[in-house]
């Protein structure tokens, strides 16, 4: 029997993988269902025809009919609240592992009906609720937990709602193929930082822009004296110490042998992630050399990027 | 969605359940309603401060005193009043401790079951559309506890709801016209849900029937299957009194054998809605000629039902204005309508063997009688003077001004003292022809007593001594006496006042006899007059279920159409048809694909279209970032017809 459940659940609710571009929610994508408080309410209706019956009340039918009406009616109202919604995968955040990704869902209304209270969620534990206006769209945010590194998919999504009046669930299923970066989870902070390496050292191919002129600084002790304006001296009576792009004054190569050897892959990667933040943040120019992979010396937070997407990556 | 009520929600389903608690304070023992009212003002003095609930112990002790309250003051817990009692005081502590969505939940659909609870005491137009109003309200809070953030305005989930109930209205139809009837109770009535009875009563002392002609309540209304009879025709039969005490009239506990009946001319077909009274009978013009369903005729005609009239009852009557009976009545009911108290005070005595000595034949002490009403200084009156010990000497001798019971009961007793056998007869008079709807309505105020007497060759034969008094009360009706001004206000000729009284009362009556006289048997005869004679209940429940599915149908058809997203723009629907077409062989537009790369696509694959599709996607182009001038557009509108795929 579960091997044959399977098929038929698939078969039942549309399920058929990863969906590229826009997903219209149409009519065979909606599901719904009473909910408890749609069985209570019918118990109630029971309980109200049994009296009406009983104490032959003609306004007791009215009633019980008409709010038997009211719930056929609203599931025809709770089903519209999904129905026609586009749905695309939006803008998605890299995340570190161990964090949250939140993946954005836009929800498109191309129609003339407001659309409110349409859940998002992705294990029903919690769900995010947005109100999509008419001729509007809105992005609904999938929380899902970030484990391993890598490219993570939002997997199955469920939108759903229950709006007007609570007693119908309407779900839908979709499955968008997008994903989001994971980055390693970077490594305790206050480990130190490998040591930093003159500029150029590494060899004469990665000390670009020797000649690029981009400015004068203050002499500190040590600067080449051929970097030093002469010119500017004589005239100021200052000494300035020449600036070209490109040559910071330290820089850092990260590879996997700066990590003791005795590590399993996935910790060299969070320390490499550690030291790139950290680089980061100290405005250190970094590079990365992976086996796959060497990124250029460089700063940035699009350097930065790219460096811990080849992490996530490898 | 949410788990929490914001304050607003609060404040609305508090207010709902005020509202259709309301019309049960006046109800409700005092303490109950003030109770309510505590609790419902407390609950919205919680939320305006957002102090924390009170503790549910406390909520307990209230419940539990609440309860013994109840007990004490209706000596039961369960029937109508203590019922409601209890369920009020519930749904108001109910509220005490709602917190959630789920609490409110629970509580609006108590509230919808209160809402029912009213149906028990009123059901008239009025009730209905407060009611109605409080559903509206009710359904709408049920909408706002479902926002996910607090709209702006109450105007969307006023409408939300208005607009669930519009849609349920035909399925609210369709259930209450073809859903299966069952006669009810399926348990015992709860006895006190017929309490106050009004009407005529089976004795008749002075001042009985007076105290009805200030009542305006509907007694019966009836519509006619042809002309109206002229109103003075209309004695409506009611309870016939036998018995004399000297003071009381009673009707007879013993029953005879009916007498044979004579039937001359034609009959009068009418329907007959009889409003709740509490008693057995029913009512009929002299003579019925046939029996509503289930009721029996007693000796004298009388009709009754084969249970107290509790709910209103309908019946299609036959009646025959002219007639003779009893002419076969026997010895022994001949005698006792003969009978007068023992001991009973001369003067009357004297003043009937005076007529008889004076005047040889029965008609003629009749006549003599009549005469001597009309002419002596008799008067009527709705408000006579206090009458002795003996009250029909002090009548004939003393007061000489009274009603039609005065007249009456003198009368008879005049003609039992003179050897007549003869009855009191009690009923209704008359009535007022509704115009709109075009039926008559007979009023308490239109109570009647009369009386019979039994004449050899002609059987029993009406008298009305009041109208030797009166000529008008018969003529014209009870509106046309002299005594009128001590009628109520309804009574008076005044014309914008009566015509509103009567339309009012015509919608009362349709409402009456359609919405809440909808029973069983009415089913029935609808459902047969549609040619569904004897249906079962299978196939009232395969009616139902294809006219509720056809219902859902159209309600879905109706309500979805409405997402239909209505491409205004003649250029982009004609490029949305050719792609239509494409998509239809498997070459669908990429959503990111613009329509020269479509066209480059398409060319690759099918070279076939090539020319005709680069023709279309180039004047689309054109049209779509150039100029759009009208011809254009019609071309590509042409384009898009004819292209083949």
């Amino acid at each position: 029997m579960p091997a044959l459940l399977k098929p038929l659940t698939r078969w039942l609710f549309q399920l058929r993988g990863p969906e590229r571009g826009e997903v219209v929610l149409v009519q065979r994508r909606i599901f719904i269902l009473p909910t408890r408080a749609g069985a209570v309410f019918a118990f109630v209706l029971v309980l109200m025809l049994t009296g009406s019956i009983n104490y032959q009340l003609s306004l007791g039918f009215i009633l019980t009919f008409l709010l038997a009406g009211v719930g056929i009616a609203a599931m025809i109202h709770t089903f519209r609240n999904l129905a026609g919604l586009h749905v695309a995968a939006a803008k998605t955040a890299s995340v570190f592992a161990g964090e949250t990704a939140r993946f954005g869902v836009s929800l498109r209304n191309p129609t003339r009906t407001p659309r409110y209270s349409v859940a998002l969620t992705r294990d029903k534990t919690d769900a995010h609720v947005v109100d999509v206006p008419a001729a509007g769209d809105a992005i609904a945010i999938a929380s899902v937990p970030a484990e391993r590194r890598g490219r993570l998919s939002p997997g199955r999504l469920t939108l759903y709602t229950r709006f007007p009046v609570g007693i119908y669930y309407a779900w839908s299923y979709v499955e968008l193929d997008t994903h989001c970066l994971v980055y390693p989870r970077p490594a305790p902070p206050g480990l130190p930082l490998p040591p930093l390496q003159a500029s150029g050292a590494q060899g004469a191919g990665h000390g670009q822009g020797h000649d690029d002129f981009a400015g004068l600084r203050e002499y500190r002790p040590g600067d080449s004296p051929r970097h030093i304006a002469w010119k500017t001296a004589a005239r100021e009576q200052v000494l300035l110490t020449k600036q070209f792009a490109g040559i910071a004054p330290s820089e850092l190569w990260l590879t996997l042998d700066l990590v003791p050897q005795a590590l399993g892959l996935e910790e060299k990667l969070s320390r490499l992630t550690r030291w790139i933040l950290d680089a980061h943040a100290q405005r250190i120019a970094y590079g990365l050399k992976l086996p796959h992979a060497t990124i250029d010396i460089g700063s940035g937070e699009a350097h930065r990027d790219r460096c811990l997407e080849a992490l996530a990556l490898v | 969605m949410r788990e929490r009520l914001e304050l607003r929600d609060t404040v609305w389903l508090t207010v709902s359940l005020a509202l259709v608690a309301a019309p049960h304070a006046e109800r409700l023992a005092t303490w109950v309603s003030l109770l309510a009212a505590l609790l419902i003002t407390w609950r919205l003095y919680l939320a305006r401060t957002r102090r924390e609930l009170p503790h549910r112990a406390l909520l307990i002790v209230i419940v539990a005193a609440a309860s013994a309250g109840v007990y004490l003051q209706y000596a039961t817990l369960f029937g109508r009043d203590a019922g409601v009692a209890l369920l009020v005081v519930m749904l108001t502590l109910k509220l005490l401790e709602m917190r959630t969505v789920r609490d409110a939940m629970l509580l609006i659909f108590l509230a919808y079951f209160l809402v029912i609870t009213n149906f028990l005491y009123s059901q008239t137009i009025p009730t209905a559309l407060y009611m109605l109003a409080c559903v509206w309200f009710i359904t709408a809070g049920m909408i706002g506890i479902h926002y996910s953030r607090a709209p702006r305005s109450v105007g969307p989930q006023l409408r939300t709801s208005a607009v669930l109930l519009v849609q349920a209205t035909p399925l609210m139809l369709v259930l209450f016209v073809l859903f299966p009837r069952v006669q009810g109770p399926l348990w015992g009535m709860p006895t006190d849900s017929q309490r106050a009875s009004s009407g005529l009563s089976d004795t008749m002392a002075p001042g009985s029937v007076s105290q009805l002609t200030l009542s305006d309540a509907v007694a019966f209304r009836v519509v006619f299957k042809g002309r109206v009879p002229e109103l003075n025709r209309l004695y409506w039969r009611g309870p016939v009194l036998w018995d004399y005490d000297g003071r009381t009239w009673r009707a007879p506990r013993t029953r005879y054998a009916r007498p044979s009946y004579n039937t001359e001319f034609y009959p009068v077909d009418y329907t007959v809605t009889v409003e709740p009274h509490g008693k057995m009978w029913l009512f009929a013009l002299d003579l019925p000629g046939r029996l509503p369903p289930r009721a029996l005729a007693t000796s004298d005609f009388q009709l009754l039902s084969p249970e107290p009239v509790t709910a209103r009852v309908r019946y299609d009557m036959t009646s025959f204005l002219d007639y003779s009976y009893g002419l076969d009545e026997s010895d022994q009911v001949l005698k006792r309508n003969l009978a007068l108290p023992a001991g009973y005070k001369p003067r009357t005595l004297e003043l009937a063997q005076r007529l008889r000595r004076q005047h040889g034949t029965d008609e003629a002490v009749m006549q003599a009688a009549f005469a001597m009403f009309r002419s002596e200084g008799f008067s009527y009156t709705l408000a006579p003077p206090r009458l002795g010990d003996n009250s029909v000497d002090d009548f004939l001798f003393n007061t000489r001004s009274g009603f039609c019971e005065h007249y009456s009961s003198a009368f008879v007793v005049l003609m039992r003292a003179a050897g007549i056998p003869a009855r009191v007869v009690t009923g209704y008079l008359g009535g007022e022809t509704n115009p709109i709807g075009d039926y008559v309505i007979v009023r308490q105020a239109d109570a009647h007593a009369w009386g019979e007497v039994w004449l050899r060759g002609r059987g029993w034969v009406r008298v009305d001594p009041t109208a030797a008094v009166s000529p008008a009360r018969v003529e014209q009706g009870i509106g046309a006496t002299a005594a009128a001004s001590a009628l109520p206000l309804f009574m008076h000729d005044n014309l914008v006042l009566r015509r509103m009284r009567l339309t009012w009362d015509s919608m009362a009556n349709s409402w009456n006899q359609w919405v809440l006289g909808y029973t069983p048997e009415r089913q029935r005869a609808l459902l047969s007059r549609a040619g569904l004679e004897d249906a079962t209940w299978r196939t009232l429940a395969g009616l139902l279920l294809a006219t509720t599915g056809l219902i859902v149908l159209v309600l879905a058809f109706v309500t979805l159409r409405r997402l239909r997203v209505r491409v205004h723009d003649p250029v982009s629907r004609a490029y949305a048809a050719f792609c239509a077409k494409l998509a239809r062989r498997g070459l669908a537009r990429d959503p990111a694909e613009g329509p020269l790369a479509y066209a480059l696509r398409i060319a690759r694959v099918r070279p076939d279209l090539e020319a005709a599709v680069r023709e279309f996607v180039a004047l689309y182009v054109a049209l779509r970032y150039g100029d759009a001038s009208g011809e254009n557009v019609g071309r590509l509108k042409k384009l898009a017809r004819e292209f083949e795929a």
